[in-house]
C-alpha cells in the first residue's frame, strides 16, 4: 500500500450531506478490472448534465480544482454500496484524503485500505471549511497523519483521532493481510478448536 | 445471586465473542468468518490472491453464485452479449473449480442472488458470522446471524486467512411494538424505521429488531427488513432467533441434520439476547401507526405514507437539508404538494435481494390476479433465484404476471443497480422493490420509488403510486 505521511494539497468542497458511492462511481462502471484508470469514473453521471456536457457548477469539473487532492464533503459521506471501487475512483483521480463530519462505515474502512486517509472533524468545523474553500476556490489544506492534525486555509489546526494501527500500516504502506499471515498459528488454533465444538 | 455469573449480552455479543480469536493492541478484534459468500463482482479478490501467490485458506466455507453480471432474459454464459460483463461470470466460474468451490452456476436451478440464496440452501444459519462483498449482507442476519457487507480488500483478507479484522460495533435495539395494520408489511416497516432514524441513524451500530410486529413477521419479511439496515447505516441487522426461524431452516440442503441438528438447535436456543442486556440505542415504533409506505425523493430516508402528498422543501427550516430537498425533487421531477398516490409510473421492478421470494410474489400476484399491466407501462418480475422461479411456476404465478401483461424473467439482481446493463431509462419513473433510489441507481437520471411488492404490483395495473388498502377490488 502506498505510504501516506503528509499532504499539502488543494481541496475540493462536495457541499452536500448523504453523498452514496453510487453517485461516486456508477455501477455500470464496477466491472472494469483494477488496472484501469477508475478517476476517468469518478462522479461520472453527477458531474454532468443532461446532454452529457461537463456541468460548470460541478466542482470537480472547475479549474480551481484541477490539482485537488483532497475532498470535503458534508455528513454520511460515502454511505450505501460497500463498492471498493469509489475509493479507486478517488485515489485514482488523485485523492489522498476525505474530510467530512462522518462517513459511511464499509466505504470509511475500504478507504484505510487503500491509502486514501478519511478523516472525521467535527461539524461545525466542516461547515466552516466548506464554505471557505467555496469562497476561495483552490485555497489549500494540510492534512498530518504523523501529527494527526489538518491545517485549515485560514491557518487553524484541528486535531483528529485515526485508528492506531490503520495510522502505522499508513505511515509505512503496511497492508493488514501481510500482518494477518503472521498470525496463521493463532487462526490454525482457533480454527480446530471451534470445528470440534460446533459439529 | 452467584457473582461468577457472567453479564446479560445480546445476541451479537454472543455471536461475537464465539468468533473472536484475538485482539490487536488498538483494540481491533480478529473475527473468524464462518462462510464467505461470494458473487461475480468478486474477481479482484482472486487476481489479488493469485498476485501474491496465496490460496483461499478454507474453500469448504466459501459459496458462489453470479448474480450481478446475469442477464435474466437467458441462461447462457456463453450467450452474455457484452464480452466484460461475460468475463465476470467467467472469471467466478473459473476461480470456483480451481479452488474447489461450490458454485450456484448460471445453468444450475439453484443459482441466484446471493443474499436470497444463502437462507434458501440453508447456509445462514444462528450464530453463524457471514460476509459478501456486497453491502446487504445484512439480509442474513434474519436468521440470527451476524452479517455485513465488507469492501474489495477485506473480501481478499477473508479468502486468504477466513477471518476479518473488526472493531466493536455498538448495539442499537429498534421495538417495533403492537399489530402492523392492512397492506403494511415488511418494507413498510423498513422505510418507515428509516423515515425516522435517517440513512445514517444506525451508522456504527449492529441493529437487532425486536418488539411484537417483529417476532410476528415470517421468516422472508424478516430478511427484507434486515436486508435493508445499510440503507440506515447500520454495520448489520439482526433478528433473534426462534421457532419461526428453525422451522424455516429444518431440511434445508446445508442446516444440520439429525443429532446435528439437535445439537445445533441447542445453542441456537442460547442466542437470544439474555434478559437486562444492554443496548448502547434504544429506539420504539408502533406498528399501527405505520402505513403502507413509498419513497419520493432520492435517499431511503425521504419516505412517507402512500396517502402524503410531495413535501415542501420551503416547510423546512435546515438550509441543508432544505437545499437537499431541492435537489432530489428537482431529480425526481416533483412538484411540492402533489399527492404520492397521483404520480404516474412508466416502469414497475419486482425482485432484488429486498423483495425477490417467493412471499413477494405471492403478494404481488395477489394484486395482479385479474388485472392487466396499464397501458404504456413496462412491468418486470425477476424472481430472486431459480428455485423461487420455480416455486412461483408451480403456483401458477407465473401466469398470473404473463397473463396481466407482466415480462417473467430468470432470477438475478437485475434492474436494481442494473450493473448487468438491464436499467431504467433516462428520465423513466419506476417503482421498484428494491432497496436504494439513489440518483443514478437504476440507470443514468432514472427516477426511482421504493415501495414493497404488493404497492409495485399496484402502481403496474393502475399505472400510477397506488395505495394498496384503496385499490378497488
Amino acid at each position: 500500500m502506498e505510504v501516506f505521511r503528509r499532504l499539502d494539497a488543494a481541496a475540493m468542497p462536495i457541499d452536500r450531506p448523504n453523498v452514496d458511492t453510487d453517485q461516486i462511481t456508477p455501477a455500470r462502471f464496477l466491472h472494469k478490472p483494477r488496472s484501469d484508470n477508475h478517476g476517468t469514473y469518478l462522479f461520472h453521471d453527477v458531474r454532468r448534465r443532461a446532454d452529457g456536457t461537463p456541468d460548470p457548477a460541478f466542482p470537480l469539473n472547475q479549474e480551481a480544482f484541477a490539482e485537488a487532492r483532497i475532498i470535503v464533503a458534508d455528513r454520511n459521506f460515502a454511505c450505501g454500496s460497500s463498492r471498493e471501487n469509489a475509493v479507486w475512483a478517488l485515489h485514482d483521480h488523485g485523492f489522498r484524503a476525505a474530510i467530512a463530519p462522518s462517513f459511511g462505515d464499509i466505504f470509511f474502512s475500504n478507504s484505510l485500505k487503500n491509502g486514501l486517509l478519511p478523516v472525521v472533524l467535527p461539524q461545525p468545523v466542516v461547515t466552516d471549511l466548506l464554505a471557505a474553500l467555496q469562497e476561495q476556490p483552490g485555497a489549500r489544506v494540510q492534512v498530518d497523519l504523523e501529527e494527526q492534525t489538518v491545517t485549515t486555509p485560514d491557518g487553524t489546526v484541528h486535531r483528529f483521532e485515526v485508528d492506531p494501527f490503520s495510522r502505522h500500516c499508513l505511515l509505512n504502506g503496511i497492508d493488514e493481510l501481510a500482518y494477518t499471515q503472521e498470525l496463521a498459528p493463532q487462526i490454525d488454533a482457533f480454527m480446530n478448536r471451534y470445528g470440534r465444538e460446533n459439529r | 445471586m452467584s457473582d461468577t455469573a457472567s453479564p446479560p449480552r445480546t445476541l451479537f455479543e454472543k455471536i461475537w465473542d464465539r468468533h473472536r480469536i484475538l485482539e490487536r493492541e488498538d483494540g481491533q478484534v480478529l473475527l473468524f468468518v464462518d462462510r464467505h459468500l461470494i458473487h461475480d463482482g468478486t474477481a479482484p479478490a482472486f487476481v489479488t490472491l493469485r498476485q501474491r501467490g496465496i490460496a483461499p485458506r478454507a474453500p469448504d466455507r466459501i459459496f458462489a453464485t453470479p448474480d450481478h453480471y446475469v442477464p435474466t432474459d437467458h441462461r447462457k454464459v456463453a450467450q452474455i452479449a457484452d464480452a466484460e460483463r461475460r468475463g465476470m461470470v467467467e472469471a467466478l466460474e473459473r476461480d470456483t473449480a480451481a479452488h474447489g468451490i461450490t458454485l450456484f452456476g448460471l445453468e444450475d436451478r439453484r443459482q441466484g442472488i446471493v443474499h436470497v440464496i444463502g437462507p434458501e440452501e440453508g447456509l445462514s444459519q444462528p450464530g453463524l458470522l457471514i460476509v459478501c462483498a456486497d453491502s446487504h449482507t445484512s439480509t442474513h442476519g434474519a436468521l440470527g446471524a451476524l452479517a455485513f457487507g465488507v469492501g474489495m480488500t477485506e473480501a481478499t483478507h477473508v479468502l486468504a486467512t477466513q477471518t476479518l479484522w473488526q472493531r466493536k460495533p455498538k448495539t442499537m435495539r429498534i421495538a417495533v411494538e403492537g399489530e402492523l395494520g392492512p397492506g403494511v408489511g415488511a418494507k413498510d416497516v423498513i422505510l418507515a424505521i428509516i423515515a425516522q432514524i435517517g440513512t445514517a441513524g444506525a451508522t456504527g451500530h449492529v441493529i437487532e429488531y425486536a418488539g411484537s410486529a417483529i417476532t410476528g413477521l415470517s421468516m422472508e419479511s424478516r430478511l427484507t427488513l434486515c436486508n435493508m439496515s445499510i440503507e440506515a447505516g447500520a454495520r448489520a441487522g439482526m433478528v433473534a432467533p426462534d421457532e419461526t426461524t428453525y422451522a424455516y431452516l429444518a431440511g434445508r440442503p446445508y442446516a444440520p441434520k439429525g443429532r446435528d441438528w439437535d445439537a445445533a438447535l441447542a445453542r441456537w436456543r442460547a442466542l437470544p439476547s439474555d434478559p437486562g442486556a444492554v443496548f448502547d440505542r434504544e429506539v420504539t415504533l408502533d406498528a399501527g401507526a405505520i402505513e403502507p409506505m413509498v419513497t419520493w425523493g432520492t435517499s431511503p430516508e425521504d419516505a412517507l405514507p402512500i396517502s402524503a402528498t410531495v413535501p415542501d422543501p420551503a416547510d423546512t427550516p435546515d438550509p441543508e437539508r432544505r437545499g437537499a430537498m431541492e435537489r432530489a425533487l428537482d431529480y425526481m421531477g416533483l412538484s411540492p404538494g402533489t399527492a404520492l398516490a397521483d404520480i404516474p409510473v412508466d416502469r414497475v421492478f419486482i425482485g432484488s435481494c429486498t423483495n425477490g421470494r417467493i412471499e413477494d410474489l405471492r403478494s404481488a400476484a395477489a394484486v395482479v390476479r385479474g388485472r392487466r399491466v396499464a397501458p404504456r407501462v413496462q412491468a418486470w418480475v425477476v424472481p430472486g433465484s431459480g428455485l423461487v422461479r420455480e416455486q412461483a411456476e408451480a403456483e401458477g404465478l407465473h401466469r398470473v404476471f404473463l397473463e396481466a401483461g407482466f415480462e417473467w424473467r430468470e432470477a438475478g439482481c437485475s434492474m436494481c443497480l442494473g450493473t448487468n446493463g438491464e436499467i431504467v431509462a433516462p428520465g423513466q419513473r419506476c417503482a421498484s422493490t428494491s432497496n436504494r433510489n439513489f440518483v443514478g441507481r437504476q440507470g443514468p437520471k432514472a427516477r426511482t420509488h421504493l415501495m414493497g411488492p404488493a404497492m409495485a404490483a399496484a402502481a403496474a395495473v393502475t399505472g400510477r403510486l397506488t395505495d394498496i388498502r384503496r385499490l378497488e377490488g
